[in-house]
């Protein structure tokens, strides 16, 4: 195990024992596919179907000329019946293609992506590839730097440090080769020399399948202590390389990429296969009747999902789209999976943190302090932005902060921390603070 | 395109709970850390009661009877939401009433109370934004104010106090208290040195001294309370061993017992119970160090040099006053702010 702990962090309970040992399986093919056309960072879609059209699987049904962007394409062969706007995860209503699928499917055949043989940045953008870890940043952007950064180091987020999701852990278990040839497409797109795979030393058995399959290949698998959050992306840089990301700064700067395990499967699919990203794996956990991993159909609703997992057990109350430390609660179970969903997670009341006013008084138990993993006070990031204190926000420097949500977790009168944090940031911004 | 309207006549979006990320939190909460510190002092407390019996009773019922009532009418009246359910005003009453000595008047002990939850906390704006510590405010207030009537409080003269040497500056009270501690004080200013063996009291002042407050009946209690305390990580070890530490070092360089001086006295209750109060004491972890060491500091100097014997309080409350500026010294350099190289031990 290598011993670079980054400061701070917490440990919750990892709960991942519903579903770490549950294979992959399809997911059900849904009566309705919802395709939002904004599925990524960066700017939205345009619809390119209208409401009547056919589609076919694979078929490009949104896209825009835009550098930041990811095409969004059909998984299944079916009818257009809408294009408007829909409810999705994240909470607001955005423009998205519905599709009524076919009777019959053929999912082992797809159109295949339009792109030059030889261009994997060419095909990883018009595969639709976003980061599966749930950040959902166009992949071809990642892979061209900026002309005056050299990219020497590949690092791949096997951490999966998020509470309840065993998705990655099932992608490395399962397509540990896959995972590896995919790491290596990326590596030489970039030409960077040297590969990690950092995963957390909870998952001997994905840390052992990844190193059976490097067969070779110039990839050190490096096992990293289980703490949250392991797999946060500067976090994670550290361990595994021991540079820090400079504030403010991308990874590229110190010649850094991090890509999730899922993604490095997808890009090789698009490169191999020219499938482009239809589907991905996802897993269904907590308080439902069969906690499951799916690889699903993007644009499957969750509640389809929700209910070939057993549906929601009767104590289930808030319904999380991604781990329960960073992910957003759903106000419908109505929403599709996107590209960025790694997971839904049902929590029960009793397991809940509570819902809280914002009244809570901070005590200056220093717990926050001690929980956070940039070295920041959040306790007084929090109470300066309580106030619209906006200057001591910045002071206390607001800006590094990665909304983990370590500082909230561990703070024991329950104050809002990471929610006061985000709104001072916000207002930073508003100002044009760097 | 459809339009907005059609959906939204259909059944409402919003049909589950929302809430901010994050989802879970950690099982720890507020009232469940003071209620470790009611049952850390519990021992300490119940002994003294054991062995002081009904003035022991009547000092603790008045004190957190006073801080609680206090801080229930002061949410009442400003209605504000209730606070006496986060357990910190029980707290202090119990602090409180280990700090004065067992037959204080209970209406002292009353007014202590109104004055540690109604002026040093709730004035302040509540739990976490005052600057001193509650108990200690309504202490120092009761014991200066009524200096006279305190004076006159009988000290318990348990079996032990007559074994000491008859003190040399022959004045006995309670604020000086008739204690080991005074005794040995006022030795050490009239002849500069000690009439008795200071070894010989660390039995009595670790297991059962009557004379001084009813924090002093057991130092050993106090020692075993605080343990508890830090191992369960309810409070960061280092405030009472930059403190007693420092205590003890000093007192050696002045000359006396090292030990002596931390069993003799509220060093302990200060500095296992007092010192380590969050809202009132640094919240970086060399900020405490830095914060223990000058309560201890400040304690022994003034014990030595000063006109009385107990100032634990003082050197609290005067470190209280000064822990922003403490924080503010040792402000983190958050992550990726400076070389790597650098960071691991900024970090450490
Ligand atoms: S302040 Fe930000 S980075 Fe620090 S613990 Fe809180 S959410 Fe995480
Ligand atoms: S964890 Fe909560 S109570 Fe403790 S210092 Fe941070 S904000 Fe204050």
């Amino acid at each position: 195990m290598r011993i670079r702990p980054f400061a701070g962090g917490t440990h919750p309970p990892d709960r991942k024992e519903g579903t770490a040992g549950r294979a992959v399986r399809p997911g059900p093919v849904p009566d309705r596919i919802v395709l939002p056309m904004s599925q990524h960072l960066g700017a939205p879609c345009t619809p390119l179907v209208a409401k009547g059209d056919r589609v076919a699987r694979g078929q490009v049904v949104g896209d825009v000329e835009a550098l930041i962007s990811a095409p969004v394409h059909s998984p299944v062969s079916g009818e257009v019946t809408d294009v408007g706007p829909v409810l999705t995860p994240g909470g607001v209503r955005a423009m998205a293609v519905t599709i009524a699928p076919d009777a019959e499917q053929d999912l082992t055949t797809w159109v295949p992506i339009q792109a030059p043989r030889d261009d994997v940045r060419a095909t990883v953008r018009a595969a639709g590839i976003v980061g599966l870890g749930g950040a959902a940043f166009p992949t071809a952007v990642k892979l061209s730097p900026p002309k005056q950064f050299t990219i020497d180091t590949v690092v791949i987020n096997g951490c999966e440090c998020e509470p309840y999701l065993t998705c990655d852990h099932r992608v490395m278990l399962e397509r540990a080769a896959d995972v590896i040839a995919g790491v290596g497409l990326i590596a030489a797109a970039v030409g960077a020399k040297a590969v990690f795979i950092g995963v957390e030393d909870n998952k001997p058995d994905a840390i052992a399948a990844l190193r059976a399959a490097t067969n070779g290949a110039e990839v050190e698998v490096v096992a990293l202590k289980t703490h949250y959050p392991q797999g946060a992306e500067k976090q994670l840089i550290w361990a595994v390389t021991g540079r820090a990301v400079p504030r403010g700064q991308l990874p590229a700067a110190i010649g850094v990429l991090v890509h999730n395990v899922g993604t490095a499967v997808a890009v090789l699919e698009a490169v191999e296969l020219r499938k482009p990203l239809m589907e991905r794996v996802m897993t269904i956990a907590g308080a439902v009747g069969d906690p499951s991993n799916f690889l699903a159909l993007i644009g499957t609703p969750i509640e389809t999902l929700v209910e070939a997992a057993g549906g929601l057990l009767p104590d289930a109350g808030r319904v999380i789209a991604g781990g329960p430390m960073t992910g957003a609660a759903l106000a419908s179970l109505d929403v599709p999976v996107v590209k960025g969903t790694s997971g839904v997670v049902a929590l029960t009341e009793n397991e809940s943190a509570p819902v809280v006013d914002g009244d809570q008084a901070c005590i200056r138990c220093g717990r926050c302090v001690e929980a956070c993993p940039m070295n920041l006070h959040p306790f007084a990031i929090a109470s300066h932005a309580d106030r619209r204190m906006w200057n001591g926000v910045e002071r206390f420097n607001a800006l590094d902060c990665i909304e983990c949500g370590c500082c909230s977790y561990v703070c024991p009168t329950r104050r809002p921390l990471v929610q006061l944090i985000k709104v001072g940031k916000a207002a930073l911004m508003a100002k044009g603070v760097k | 395109m459809s339009d907005a309207t059609q959906e939204s006549a259909s059944a409402p979006v919003h049909t589950r709970v929302v809430a901010p990320a994050p989802h879970i939190a950690a099982a720890l909460t507020c009232p469940q850390i003071m209620l470790w510190v009611i049952a850390a002092l519990l021992p300490a407390a119940l002994w003294a009661v054991w062995n002081m019996g009904t003035p022991a009773i009547i000092t603790f019922v008045a004190s957190i009877g006073s801080c609680v009532l206090t801080e229930f009418a002061w949410n009442a009246m400003m209605k504000r939401k209730q606070t006496i359910g986060d357990l910190s005003a029980i707290v202090t009453g119990m602090l409180l009433a280990m700090s004065v000595p067992p037959r204080t008047p209970w209406w002292i002990c009353m007014v202590g109370g109104i004055v540690a939850i109604g002026l040093a906390k709730m004035l302040f704006g509540g739990l976490g934004f005052n600057l001193f510590n509650p108990a200690l405010v309504g202490r120092a207030v009761v014991m200066m104010s009524w200096l006279g009537v305190m004076s006159e409080v009988k000290p318990y003269a348990g079996g032990w106090f007559n074994a000491l040497s008859v003190p040399a500056s022959g004045k006995l009270d309670a604020i000086n208290g008739a204690t080991r501690l005074a005794i040995a004080t006022a030795d050490r200013a009239a002849q500069g040195g000690y009439g008795f063996d200071l070894a010989k009291q660390f039995g009595p002042l670790l297991f059962k001294n009557l004379e001084g407050s009813l924090g002093e009946v057991s130092a050993g209690l106090l020692i075993l309370g605080g343990l508890v305390l830090i191992v369960r990580g309810i409070i960061d070890w280092r405030i009472p061993v930059g403190y007693i530490g420092s205590v003890a070092l000093l007192s050696w360089a002045f000359g006396s017992d090292p030990i002596f001086n931390v069993l003799a006295g509220g060093v302990l209750l200060g500095a296992f119970f007092m010192a380590t109060d969050y809202v009132t004491s640094p919240i970086t972890k060399n900020g405490r160090l830095v914060f223990g060491i000058g309560c201890g500091v400040f304690n022994i100097v003034t014990r030595f040099f000063g006109p009385m014997p107990e100032t634990t309080t003082f050197a609290i409350l005067f470190m209280n006053g000064l822990a922003p500026l403490i924080d503010r010294m040792f402000m983190p350099k958050p992550f990726g702010h400076i070389k790597p190289a650098k960071a691991v031990k900024a970090n450490a």
